[in-house]
């Protein structure tokens, strides 16, 4: 059997240094096939991005990561420098939030998409004119000129396209979305994911798409995980989801989301949301929860399968929600 | 650009119109008679005051007399020296390069010690951030003619390895004689480069932008050139004018020190003994030296930060 | 008798606020304390007569009698050191103080204001940026005459931009906070809402830039009577102290010289350590 392009499994990450040691994430597993595209949603805080960041090993400062993330069966976390340049350039690409922040303000466009493909040796003029392509496939008029042209130049959603064809130049089998949409204007967003998804389906990427928005998540996953206080509570195809979500949370999450199509007002989900560190015994939702019982104060719920779904509540089977 | 050019030249005419007016007028406020200093306190009969009213045109009114200094120094007639019966052009100019390699000198020095040790600082956070931090915070504080007497006692009277004094002569001469001048003058400048460079390469070190070139698989060489130290010039640019009015004048406390015969000794000479128009003429020269260097630095910050405005910074 | 151990916690309170348990600025509190004391009880703590002359010393280094020395007049070191620190302390003192004052009138004004009046005199102090301080104070010295009086004048001219530019930057922030306005619809006058409430928000970072400034000024100050241009012998002065030790140098006395420099650098190190912190503690409670 050939390894999955992305297997992580059993990730702990906490921070060690002085005070600010806490855990972050416990027991994080997850996987994406080639091709696939598959959402990982949560709140604030939940760790969704340590997560995916995880998969380039960017931990933040001080943190120590235990289980393991592969890449084509490969440990991330275990592999050399060199490797790791390597991988980042050519195997995992990765969109941030807010292009603005993530791109040079005083390196010109061109600079970024071929900064990648020089570092991997490529020829100036060969990484000019492979840039001038990607910029081209992303939607950007005249990528010639836009290559001399600085970041403050561009609109928001523009530097988003710039950053989704800097991801592309090193052909990587595996992207990865940390919220690449948060920080756009809403007509943006719509244009944005869809240059995202075309081009994904076009090169047959494998895709993690993290975001809070669990709606969003579904209409371009196959398969969504949904986290809450650093611990994966549900994994499940995005129509199940919907349909029949396992997790007291993430029927919270769908209730809370207003809907043009339903004259039932939203409804929020009580309490706010913790992170790992301040999470109680036992189920970390047990709080929030309106069919908390003793019992679920008392262990960490295990992650079961249930008519194909993966849900970590202690009373799943006996819950129905609509 | 043309228009922004444009009112800045007015800037730098309007400002140099009313310092040489300022320079020029303090002879005037000077208590006593103006024609006694430029003579130099020697008793001198009323046909000698004359004439020397007479050249130095003390007899018209100040306007007038103002006009006719301003035109000769456009024409780089800068006046005569009552201590040196010499053409204060003359003076200057024999002078002149000796200032110019000492600030050289020092100016590379100030830029590869204060880079090297910023960027050391910022990359190698613990026991050498720490080093360095508590080592330029002492050579901000050590101005520049106590730095000459440190120097001079270590490598002139104790090891001998440099002369204390004079000005040398060949390229070897001069700059063995100017090491230890260059090195008291750049101290102070080379802690205050190596702490913008510091405080303005952590700032970019803690940028999104960063992280995610990390990410992409640059190498860390490559990040910290193209994107720490690179984003960090602005900030060391701004400092930089800063430096070059420093330097300017603390020539003249190193020359002083070291015994050399420079321009900034020159104008602490003709201070004593109220030589005037030396004192107008280098003054002048300062100031112009000051606010070409900020000029410079201004054509200079658009190619560093391409953006429209952003924030200038205000570093001493 | 319980007044005061209270009167005293009342005076170091603000000291101990500063030093916020960081040893260095600790360190350097002590340092000025000490100054500050050596300067005022001066011919109470000097071992000898600044100015006596004992022949039998000259440039004796270390000894009992003269413990750093005695210079090529033989004049004791030490003395000297402790006179020096009132004309090195008094001068910058008199010079903060001017261009705190100076420089915040204006820089407020410029700020509250606005319009005409902040471009006059940010044109002002833009200029005077353009004059080097010691510049200013050599052309000084030149109209005036060699003393101190004209060095202070021209330092308290030439620093006051730095406070005006910064006090004008904090002003204008917090002019433009809803507080402020808030004040004006009720009806304060102008005058009121400065010295009531804008300049409260403003003291912490213009102390923090006058006490920089004051190392700063000293350090001028000091360079002036190096050259000879300020405090004139046989006055007891670090400046001048060095240029006379600068002679005995290289007949192999370092005392004289090195002396007042280790001082020079050790009460400018404690002035901008304790500058830097306040400004640190303002920087890290606007956040």
């Amino acid at each position: 059997m050939t390894p999955r392009l992305l297997e992580i499994e059993n990730l702990d990450v906490r921070l060690t240094a002085g005070r600010a040691a806490r855990p972050i994430l416990d027991g994080v597993s997850l996987h994406v096939g080639r091709g696939e595209a598959v959402g990982l949603v949560g709140e604030s805080g939940s760790g969704k991005s340590v997560t995916c960041r995880s998969v380039l090993r960017l931990l933040p400062e001080g943190a120590e990561a235990a289980g393991s993330v592969r890449v084509d069966g490969e440990d991330v976390l275990t592999m050399s420098a060199a490797r790791l340049r390597d991988l980042r350039r050519n195997d995992v690409s990765m969109i941030f939030q807010d292009p603005r922040a993530s791109i040079n303000p005083l390196r010109r466009i061109g600079d970024f998409v071929t900064e990648g493909m020089r570092a991997g040796g490529m020829s100036r003029d060969d990484a000019l004119r492979r840039a001038a392509e990607l910029l081209e496939s992303v939607g950007i008029r005249e990528p010639r000129a836009a290559l001399r042209r600085y970041p403050h130049e561009f609109s928001g959603g523009m530097l988003q396209r710039v950053m989704i064809a800097g991801a592309l130049a090193g052909e990587p089998r595996l992207l990865l979305a940390d919220e690449p949409t948060t920080a756009l204007d809403v007509t943006t967003q719509a244009e944005v994911i869809a240059i995202l998804t075309g081009l994904r389906g076009e090169r047959s990427m494998g895709l993690l798409f993290v975001t809070h928005d669990l709606e969003l998540a579904a209409a371009i996953c196959d398969r969504v995980y949904v986290m809450y206080a650093g611990r994966i509570v549900e994994a499940q195809t995005a129509g199940g989801l919907f349909d029949r979500p396992r997790h007291p949370y993430t029927s919270g999450l769908l209730a809370a989301t207003p809907r043009l199509e339903s004259d039932r007002p939203p409804r929020g989900v009580p309490g706010r949301p913790v992170s790992l560190a301040e999470a109680p015994a036992g189920c970390a939702f047990a709080a929030r929860c309106a069919h908390a019982r003793p019992a679920c104060t008392r262990d960490v719920p295990a992650r079961r399968e249930i008519d194909g779904a993966h849900v970590a509540c202690l009373r799943a089977e006996e819950l129905s929600h609509d | 650009m043309a228009g922004r050019l444009l009112r800045r030249a007015a800037g730098i005419v309007a400002t140099l119109l009313v310092t040489s007016l300022l320079v020029f007028g303090s002879v005037q406020l000077a208590p006593g008679d103006p024609a006694s200093f430029l003579l130099g306190g020697r008793s001198a009969s009323p046909s000698a005051v004359a004439a020397i009213k007479e050249q130095y045109h003390l007899n018209d009114p100040f306007p007038v007399q103002y006009a006719k200094w301003i035109g000769g120094v456009v024409t780089g007639d800068l006046g005569r020296s009552a201590q040196f019966r010499q053409d204060v052009a003359g003076l200057i100019a024999a002078r002149l390069p000796t200032t110019l390699w000492l600030i050289g000198y020092a100016g590379l020095l100030i830029l590869v010690g204060g880079l090297a040790l910023g960027a050391l600082a910022a990359l190698r956070r613990g026991v050498v951030d720490r080093t360095v931090l508590i080592g330029t915070g002492v050579a901000t504080a050590t101005p520049s003619f106590v730095a000459a007497i440190g120097l001079i006692s270590l490598f002139s009277v104790e090891l001998g390895w440099f002369p204390a004094f004079g000005n040398g002569s060949g390229l070897g001469g001069r700059i063995s004689h100017l090491t230890l001048p260059a090195a008291a003058l750049a101290l102070t400048f080379v802690g205050l480069l190596a702490r913008v460079t510091r405080t303005s390469m952590l700032e970019e070190l803690g940028r999104e932008h960063v992280e995610v070139a990390r990410s992409r698989g640059i190498p860390g060489s490559d990040v910290v050139r193209r994107h720490v130290l690179r984003n960090a010039l602005a900030p060391i640019t701004t400092v930089t004018g800063t430096i070059v009015a420093g330097l300017l004048v603390a020539t003249s406390i190193v020359e002083t020190a070291f015994g050399l015969s420079g321009v900034g000794q020159l104008l602490v000479s003709s201070v004593t003994v109220k030589d005037f128009p030396v004192v107008q003429a280098v003054s002048l020269l300062v100031v112009l030296a000051f606010v070409g260097a900020n000029l410079v630095v201004d054509l200079v910050q658009p190619l560093i930060d391409p953006r429209p405005s952003h924030p200038k910074g205000g570093v001493r | 008798m319980t007044a005061l151990p209270l009167h005293r916690r009342g005076f170091l309170a603000p000291l101990a606020r500063v030093a916020g348990g960081d040893k260095l600025v600790t360190a350097a509190l002590a340092v000025l304390t000490v100054l500050t004391v050596a300067a005022v009880l001066a011919p109470l703590i000097a071992p000898h007569d600044p100015d006596a002359v004992d022949l039998s010393a000259t440039l004796s280094g270390s000894t009992p009698d003269h413990l750093l020395g005695a210079d090529q007049s033989g004049r004791d070191v030490l003395s000297r050191l402790i006179f020096g620190a009132r004309t090195g302390l008094l001068g910058p003192l008199v010079v903060v103080l001017v261009s705190t004052v100076l420089g915040t009138l204006i820089g407020v004004s410029a700020a509250w204001h606005g319009g005409a009046v902040d471009a006059v005199l940010s044109r002002a102090m833009e200029l005077v940026f353009s004059f080097p301080a010691l510049l200013l104070a050599i052309i000084l010295v030149a109209v005036l005459g060699p003393g101190p009086t004209a060095p202070v004048i021209a330092m308290s001219v030439a620093y006051a931009p730095y406070v005006g530019r910064l006090a004008r930057s904090v002003a204008l922030r917090e002019k433009g906070r809803p507080y402020i306005q808030a004040y004006q619809v009720q009806g304060w006058s102008g005058w009121m809402i400065c010295v009531g409430h804008l300049l409260p928000n403003i003291a912490p970072l213009v102390l923090a830039q006058s006490a920089i400034n004051f190392g700063y000024a000293l350090m001028d100050l000091a360079a002036l009577s190096f050259l000879g241009l300020g405090v004139q012998p046989p006055a007891a002065d670090w400046g001048a102290m060095i240029n006379d030790g600068s002679q005995a140098l290289l007949q192999g006395a370092m005392l004289p010289a090195l002396a007042p420099g280790a001082a020079i650098v050790i009460t400018v190190v404690a002035f901008s350590t304790v500058g830097e912190s306040i400004a640190d503690r303002v920087a890290r409670r606007e956040r």
